[in-house]
């Protein structure tokens, strides 16, 4: 197992100074995700889980311990390893196509075509190649977002609570389109969110973060066929075991 | 005659405005611009010496410039001084302003220095104006320089500030840096603020030169109202004039602010 190790945590620790106080947010995390592994980060809020994810998505340093990517360590961004923004990270001032082309730019013209469309229908925007953001729904702008960090066929895909802002329903489409393009190009994911639901619907593992400083309260394996049953007995099982590990009794 | 009219314009303006549905954008305005037209006769009547033109006397002045060939040669001195002064007031200050703005030393050094010539008057400047360029276009276009210089600058450097934190990491995450930044995030994500800044130097703009030419120039709008004032205390053409340079002002707004309608800026003007 150990040789598809893809990112290695260890004893990763993150103090901020919050107004002059010192506010640790997490303490020595360790963690292997394998390569191909879909791992979700489920905490509650301020946990750090988000810290966490910026950490290894290289926009901050800990203040201990070490995160690795295939043995290197991190020391910024790369573009190999694509992060999907709740806020919306794409740009409204360009269309869909040039969105998607972001990460493409160093590639021919042709070449750029190609992979920007195939990822366009990929995401299902087939149609909208010239619309602005602003003229997209939020589940179609998180979409735009999903197929800017595809197209460049990344290793790595960093998903912070990228659904949160999404209703219900669209959420559950967008969970699902999520699970079908996974399978179709098998990067690593590493997705926080606080909903117990869409972390046993999407994760094979989820690791559970304890409230401040984030500690790894349990990691749990998801071990359901795709799409997964919430009326089945082991899904409430496991739902059960998450949220004991969170602390919240059902 | 003269007091019976206004008295029923103002009346029928005031009930046609109360039972106004049908265009009421378009005809709303005109009802209150005859409001105030007829209260301007009565004033002019009643209360004011005689001196002061009545709409009428104004009109028809309006109606002599624009016949004559004051209007063009005037208005045409104007707008070639605003227009060199804003041009090149963007070509200056836009880069400076992004540059300041995302430069975070540039901006400790220069932004204090910006904060404290900002308040000074452009209408302070005309006696080294006229110094330093003499009477004519020269003065005119430095001093729109100036005017328009400090809005555009301070604009689009908050813009540059405002610039979200999604979109400076998604441009980190995808390795953009130096000129393809400023090319593909910097510039357009400041660009709609940038729109704004250009709106609000450019009123100013007008603003100042009528100033400008009352005091120190020998053509334009300005110097037609100063003119027409001293010889023969023409109040009817000062008065005129003034509402050509109001006039005028709204075109030169509408113009700049075709530039909102962009798909690259129409993100910047609504509720995100």
């Amino acid at each position: 197992m150990s040789s598809n190790v893809k990112v290695r945590f260890e004893g990763v620790s993150k103090t901020f100074d919050k107004r002059g106080e010192r506010m640790q947010v997490l303490d020595n995390v360790d963690l292997d995700v394998q390569e191909g592994e879909f791992i979700c980060l489920l905490g509650p809020s301020g946990c750090g889980k988000s810290t966490l994810l910026n950490i290894v998505g290289g926009f901050e340093t800990p203040d201990t311990g070490s995160v690795t990517i295939d043995g290197e360590l991190v020391r910024g961004t790369s573009s190999r390893r694509v992060f999907v923004f709740q806020e919306y990270g794409i740009f409204p001032w360009a269309s869909v196509w040039d969105n998607v082309c972001l990460g493409l730019r160093e590639l021919p013209k042709a070449e750029q075509a190609r992979i920007a469309q195939e990822t366009i229908d990929l995401v299902g925007l087939n149609g909208f190649e010239r619309a602005y953001p602003m003229e997209l729904s939020g589940g179609m702008k998180q979409r735009v977002e999903v197929a800017r960090a595809l197209a460049v066929a990344p290793d790595v895909i960093y998903m912070d609570e990228p659904f949160g802002a999404l209703d219900s329903l669209t959420r559950l489409t967008m969970r699902s389109e999520l699970i079908r393009i996974w399978k179709a190009s098998r990067p690593t994911i590493l997705f926080v969110t606080h909903d117990v639901d869409e972390s046993i619907q999407l994760a094979d593992r989820v690791v559970v973060l304890s409230a401040r400083p984030g500690r790894i309260a349990d990691i749990v394996e998801i071990d359901l066929d795709h799409p997964r049953d919430q009326a089945s007995t082991r899904y409430g099982e496991i739902k059960r075991r998450l949220f004991n590990a969170l602390g919240v009794v059902s | 005659m003269s007091v019976a009219l206004p008295l029923v314009v103002i009346a029928l303006s005031v009930v046609l405005l109360m039972k106004l549905r049908w265009r009421r954008q378009l005809l709303a305005p005109v009802f209150v611009i005859a409001i105030l037209v007829a209260v301007w006769q009565l004033a002019v009547t009643f209360v004011m010496s005689e001196t002061n033109p009545t709409p009428g006397q104004t009109f028809s002045a309006l109606a002599s410039i624009f016949t004559s060939d004051q209007l063009w040669k005037h208005s045409a001195a104007s707008l070639f001084r605003v227009t060199w002064g804003f041009v090149l007031a963007t070509a200056l200050a836009v880069p400076l302003g992004l540059f300041v703005g995302w430069n975070t030393r540039g901006f400790e050094a220069l932004n204090p220095i910006i904060q404290a010539m900002r308040p000074i008057s452009p209408i302070a400047w005309i006696p080294f104006a006229i110094l330093w360029f003499g009477i004519g276009d020269r003065a005119g276009i430095f001093l729109i320089l100036y005017a328009s210089f400090f809005p555009i600058t301070v604009g689009t450097m908050a813009a540059v500030r405002n610039i979200s934190r999604v979109h400076q990491r998604s441009a980190e995450n995808f390795g953009l840096t130096g000129l393809e930044l400023f090319r593909r995030v910097v510039l357009p994500a400041a660009l709609p603020q940038i729109i704004t800044s250009l709106r609000i130097a450019l009123g100013v703009a007008w603003l100042v030169i009528v100033a400008a030419e009352m005091v120190g120039m020998d053509s334009g709008l300005g110097y037609l109202i100063n003119d027409a004032r001293n010889m023969g205390r023409r109040y009817d053409l000062v008065a005129a004039t003034m509402i050509l340079i109001g006039l005028i002002g709204v075109v030169l707004d509408f113009l700049v602010r075709k530039l909102e309608g962009f798909d690259e800026v129409k993100w910047g003007y609504v509720n995100r």
